[in-house]
Parts: structure tokens; sequence; C-alpha cells
């Protein structure tokens, strides 16, 4: 018996203290606004936003922090009070449908869901506050008029990686590294495939998953970044686009151990990343969270709200790539062309990869 | 530390529940010094989070989230009572309430053998699963804790394979589930509407789950079996001592086995109350992993009395929901975890002085009544086995 309380003990401690580990650790009120609704009283025309993000929250360095940075614009430009919420590793749909509650509950209009993952919980929350607008980054929620969806053509922004990635890369081997096998990520995947044969038609390219749903923890795992990357860098890739979240860490190490490049996603990861890992972020291929959520947030400010699907691509500037290093500035001209006609709609980039 | 000898003591009932008092004490006292090294009142804090809690729409969820897990520390503390330490609660549950949501949708039965079917499916495949580690142990001498740890794995990437697309899930808005189970296979719940504070309508604050009413069946069960049949008592016995069992004609073998085996039934009703009364298909984020280690640590809390864990589930189910107005009210929702962790460590400290406390004052009293009394309650379990 007491064999088992001490094991039990040292197990449920080393099991609490790996999940608080893989919480979010960015709950913290650092950034947070004091939303007491006392506090509003003083300014009445205020628009009080409210957010809930991801698992991963504020911090994850990538999509998270692109709609965190939506969010500070819009506090910054538009004066908007704001409150933000983050999930916890683990919740289950009554656990987000009581945070969106919460912020609907205390006037929070209108209230943006970051990640498709709220999709459930949005439906039902929304039809208990028809006179809450929300809005729900990646998703769209069918028959709720008070649900904008917000999504991108991820398959554009990533063909013009795809492009890039052909254009720099020496050994006519590129890898693709997708966070979890669902059809959004597949977009990428379609998305960069399409973009690297349009440069080179023979161009080899890789394709891993780093997990598959219902666990989608390869959003969230640089250790198995890390592994996926070695064996495509050994296998011949010379880049690397690591659509996977927190995971891209992984990849971008593997990257420098390997003296190869990554491209990042979401935000521009060379602004993020640590000073050592910068030489190897080739680019990021930049999904415009941050322009969604502006955008959405002004469009109450105009008093024209954004309602229905909002897709934003590369003709909205909603979907792009980064510049930042440096490093693509030589293939700059041939990857404007390609946006171009993109944008003219000469070039159709699909969306799910070929069987 | 479970003793045989006296039934009722109410010394030995007072310090039982002194030990979780002190533990909560320690826990509250140690996130306490947490919140004011962030500089947040910890008196602010807890009355947001009673406040909050005690909301009837929350009081539903804690109701739920702690069905679940009450099951889930039964299925934990069956193997405990007999030294055995199944940590795969969580891998027997979640490929558990996979094929108990697959088969319910792929068959046609009436109300109520719809739900007796699905309970059955999910029963049997937490047994076997867990089955599985006790026929390695009894067989082969490998250890329960590694072998759950590894069917863990085993059984998430099953889940994680059969829960795709091509093999018996469907795909929607990103998000992948089985299909659903048709309202046959529903469990009927309780819904609780009235006036909410400041309100002036009437608005159903949610439902509880109806299978929260079998969950305390089990732990009636739980109690009822352990405490008052020759099995209960055999498993105890080889949980106190396991020599002495077999000296007292105990099967060791044979109850280690049975034991795993109820460990894996109950595991697999861990899904139940959800599946039934919420989700009616097995998807993304109804199932979380990490309810069977949740489990382990109630069971700790609760010291593997039902009562105790069922306190324990409520409040594990509290702290859980309060991390939502923590973060809204701008203190850090961590502090939540940090209360889970130290409540367990406590626990353990506190049930450790509180058992060395009770041991000199039994001392006390032997040497004062000048009696001899039997101070190895293994011995004296086993000289009363035949009973």
């Amino acid at each position: 018996m007491r064999r088992v309380t001490k094991l039990a003990a040292v197990v449920a401690t080393a099991a609490l203290s790996l999940a608080a580990c893989g919480s979010s650790s960015s709950g913290g009120g650092t950034t947070t606004e004091s939303g007491s609704p006392a506090a509003t009283t003083s300014s009445a025309a205020a628009l009080k936003v409210g957010l809930a993000y991801d698992i991963g929250g504020r911090g994850d360095k990538s999509f998270n922090d692109a709609a965190a940075a939506g969010l500070d614009k819009a506090k910054a430009e538009l004066g908007v009070e704001i409150k933000e919420l983050s999930a916890t590793q683990g919740e289950t749909d009554a656990d987000k449908e009581a945070r969106l509650t919460l912020l609907a509950q205390a006037g929070y209009n209108p209230v943006i869901a970051v990640g498709f993952l709220y999709g459930t919980a949005l439906k039902n929350v929304s039809a208990k506050f028809p006179n809450t607008q929300f809005g729900i980054i990646d998703s769209t929620v069918e028959g709720a008029t008070n649900v904008t969806g917000l999504v991108f053509a991820e398959n554009e922004g990533s063909f013009l990686v795809g492009a890039a990635a052909a254009l720099k890369s020496k050994s006519g081997n590129v890898g693709y590294i997708g966070g979890c096998l669902i059809p959004l990520l597949q977009k990428f995947e379609a998305g960069f495939t399409a973009g690297a044969k349009a440069v080179k038609p023979d161009i080899k390219v890789q394709v891993k998953y780093l997990s598959n749903p219902p666990d989608c923890k390869g959003f969230n795992d640089p250790a198995a970044g890390t592994e996926t990357a070695n064996g495509m860098y050994d296998a011949g890739a010379d880049i690397i686009f690591a659509a996977a979240g927190g995971s891209g860490t992984g990849v971008f190490q593997s990257a420098k151990a390997k003296k190869a490049l990554a491209i990042g996603v979401d935000s521009d990861q060379f602004q993020t990343a640590a000073a050592d890992l910068q030489p190897v972020i080739m680019t990021s291929m930049l999904k415009r969270v941050d322009v969604a959520v502006f955008d959405f947030i002004k469009s109450f400010k105009d008093g024209a709200p954004l309602t229905g699907v909002q897709v934003f691509d590369l003709k909205k500037d909603g979907v792009g790539y980064s510049t930042s290093g440096g490093q693509v500035d030589d293939i700059a001209t041939k990857l404007d062309e390609y946006k171009a006609k993109i944008v003219s709609g000469e070039i159709k980039v699909p969306a799910e990869p070929a069987k | 530390m479970e003793r045989f000898v006296p039934r009722f003591d109410p010394r030995r009932t007072g310090l039982a529940i002194l030990a979780p008092l002190l533990a909560l004490a320690v826990a509250a006292a140690l996130s306490s010094v947490v919140l004011l090294v962030a500089d947040h009142s910890p008196l602010v804090a807890f009355q947001e989070m009673w406040n909050y809690g005690r909301k009837p729409e929350q009081v539903v969820n804690i109701l739920n989230k702690g069905s679940g897990y009450f099951l889930s520390a039964l299925a934990v503390a069956i193997g405990f009572r007999m030294n055995l330490f199944n940590i795969g609660v969580d891998g027997q549950y979640r490929i558990a309430a996979m094929f108990a949501a697959v088969a319910g949708a792929a068959v046609t039965l009436p109300g109520p053998l719809h739900i007796i079917f699905i309970v059955a499916v999910a029963v049997v495949v937490g047994a076997v699963w867990a089955g599985v580690a006790g026929l390695l142990k009894v067989y082969r001498g490998v250890s329960e804790v590694i072998s759950t740890i590894m069917l863990n794995f085993i059984g998430a990437a099953f889940v994680a394979w059969a829960v795709t697309p091509q093999v018996w899930a469907t795909l929607e808005n990103n998000v992948v589930r089985t299909p659903t189970i048709p309202e046959s296979g529903w469990f009927p719940g309780f819904s609780w509407s009235g006036v909410p504070e400041g309100g002036t309508q009437t608005v159903v604050f949610g439902e509880i789950y109806g299978f929260i009413v079998i969950s305390g069946l089990v732990g009636i069960a739980y109690w009822f079996v352990l405490s008052r049949t020759r099995f209960g008592f055999d498993l105890r016995a080889t949980g106190s001592s396991e020599p002495a069992a077999v000296a007292s004609g105990v099967d060791v073998k044979r109850m280690v086995l049975t034991s795993m085996l109820l460990s894996g039934a109950v595991a697999g009703l861990v899904g139940m109350p959800i599946l039934l009364g919420a989700a009616h298909s097995f998807g993304s984020q109804d199932f979380p992993a990490g309810i069977g280690f949740t489990g382990i640590a109630i069971a700790l809390l609760g010291r593997n009395n039902p009562v105790g864990i069922a306190f324990a589930s409520v409040l594990w189910g509290f702290l859980d929901v309060s991390n939502q107005i923590l973060d809204i009210q701008g203190i850090p929702k961590e502090i939540v975890t940090i209360m889970q962790g130290t409540v367990v460590l406590a626990v353990v400290i506190a049930y450790e002085m509180v058992r060395r406390i009770s041991v000199a004052s039994e001392q006390r009293r032997v040497l004062s009544s000048e009696r001899t009394v039997p101070t190895d309650p293994a011995v004296d379990a086993s000289s009363g086995g035949a009973k």
C-alpha cells in the first residue's frame, strides 16, 4: 500500500507537471487588460473586443502570435478595449463554450475565436448570444448569421514559398512538414508542391506530417520536428517548409545542425526566432491572421461589420511571404511574377494535394 | 492505510478527515504565496473562483467533469487497494470510448438496449486492454507500471489510426469524429433551468449527464465489493501483504488478473458520461488524453474511498472550471495547475503524518491498557482470513 502511494505520488506529480509544461504559459497578466466591467463606463464608445486563443496562446511565435499582433494593432490604432483568454491542453468543448460564454456575457462584442477547434463550441454559444457578433479564424459556422468565418487561401501563400524553395534548392529536393494530417494543412502542402513544381517540374518534394487527428500534438512538438527534419535532410532535401506551429523551432534547429535551410509559417518567424536560428530561416509563408483580426475589428469601428465568410487571399494580402533576412531578395521579381499570375487568376493553385 | 481490526473508531475517522483538509490548507497556502509573489491578491482570486464555481452553469460543468474523473479514480483505486498500479486507465478509457462510439453508431437497437450495448462494449474493451497488462504480469512477471504505460501509447496510436477518414471517422471543418450514435443510444440527462441571478427570464443552465447516476452506483458497488465480500477481503489482504494472503489461501495470480480486468472495466466507463450525454461520437476534443492520470491524483486525494473520491472529483472539476474566471480577471490561471499539483503532494505528506500520529497514539493506548494486541495488521488479517 505504501509503495503504491509513493509511486503514485511521483507519477501523478510528474503527469501534472508535464501537463503544466504542455499548457500555455502565456495566460499571465502581462499583456492582459485589466478588463473589469466597471472600467468601461468611462469610455462608453470604446469597442470591447474579446479574443480566445487556441492552445499555445500568446507567445507561441506562430499562429496565436499572429492573432495577438492584429489585436495589439487594433488596440493601438483603434483604441479598442481588449480581453484575451487562452485555451488549456486537454480541454473539452464544454470548456471552450464556457470561455466564449464568459466573453459574451461580459459584454465583449465582437468576440474572436482563434482556430477551427472552436467550431463546435461557437456553434452553441452563438445561438445563445444572438446579439453578439463572433469571428472564427480558419473555420466557418454554417447557418449562424452572427458568426463571421475568417479563412485564408493558405495554398496561394504556400505556392510562393514552394516556388522560392525550388528556385533556391541546389539538390532539387525539398521537404514539407505539416503539424497534423488535416485538410487545412494539406492545403499548405498542395500549394507548396504546386509552387515547387511550377519552377522545376522534376523537383522531389518529401512530405511528412507530425501527427494525426484527433491528437494534433504535432503543432507543439519541437522534438518531433527536429527528428522528422533530420530524416528529410539526410534523404537529400536542402530546404524544408515547416507548417507545424510551435514544432517549427525544432525544424529550424535541425536545419542549423545540418547546415540547410527552412521556411517558417504563419508569422515572420525570422523576427521571433533566436538569433542563432535566424540564418536558416530563408523566408516564412505569411498567413496574415493579424490582418484578418485587425480588419474584422476595424469593420466594427467603421460601422460596417464583416459578416459571412471572409477569404483572405493573395489579392487581399491575407497571405504572402516574408523578406526579413534578405535571403529571397534575389528571386523577389520572379516570386512577384507568380504572385501577379495568381492574383490575376492565370495560375490556379490547388487546395488539395494531388492524389 | 488499510486496517482490518477496528471498523468504527471515531479517532481514526477524525484523523482520516483531518489529513485531506490539512492538504487542502497547504495547497491553498502555497498557491497564495505564488499569487502574492505574482502581485495578485489570493483572497480576490479565491473569491472569484468560488463565485464563478457556484453559478448553476458551472455547477453543471463541474458535475459533468466530475462524473468522468470519479470513474477514472475508482478504476485506479481498485488497483491501488491491491498494490497494483494501473496507470493505463488513460489508454483504456480512450480506446474503450472509441470502440463504444463506433459500435454504438453501427447498430440499431431500441432505447435502453442500445445504451446497455454501448456501455457493455466499453466495459469489455477497457477490461481487455487492461487484461493484456494483467496477463503479462501474471505469466511473464512484467511490471504492470511499465506495461500499462506502454499500452497507453499503443492505444493512443491505435485510436489515432482508427479515427481517420480512411478508417472509421468523418472529417468536417478539419475536425475528425466517428459517426454519430442514433438518438436511441443517448442517455437522458437532467436539465437544470431557472432564473439566473439578476435576470428575469428562465433560462436553461445546462444538462447534467444522466450517467452520473451510474457513476454513483459504480461507487456504491466498489464500496460493497471491497468491504463486504470475500473477494474484496482477499483483494485488500493481497494488497496489504502478499505472503500473508498466500498463506491464507488466496490465489494471488488470479487476484492480479481479476483486479486488472475490473480496473479496466471501470476505466472503460470513464468516457461514457460524455459520450452518452453530450458528444454522441468520438472526436478530437471531448476525450482528451490525461483523464486517466487525473484519476491517479484524485484516487490519492480521496484515499481510495468512494466518498473521498467523489469529493476529490468535484474539487478537481471546480479547479478545472475556475481557470476560466481567473483568466478573464487577469489572474494567472496556471495557479490552478499549481494547486492541483500541491494538493496531491500535500495529501501524501499529510497522510504519512497522520499515519505516524495514529500509530504513536495506538502504541500509547496499547501500553496503557496493558493488553497485548497484535501490532502487525497483516498477520492479524490473515488469521481472520477464513471468516
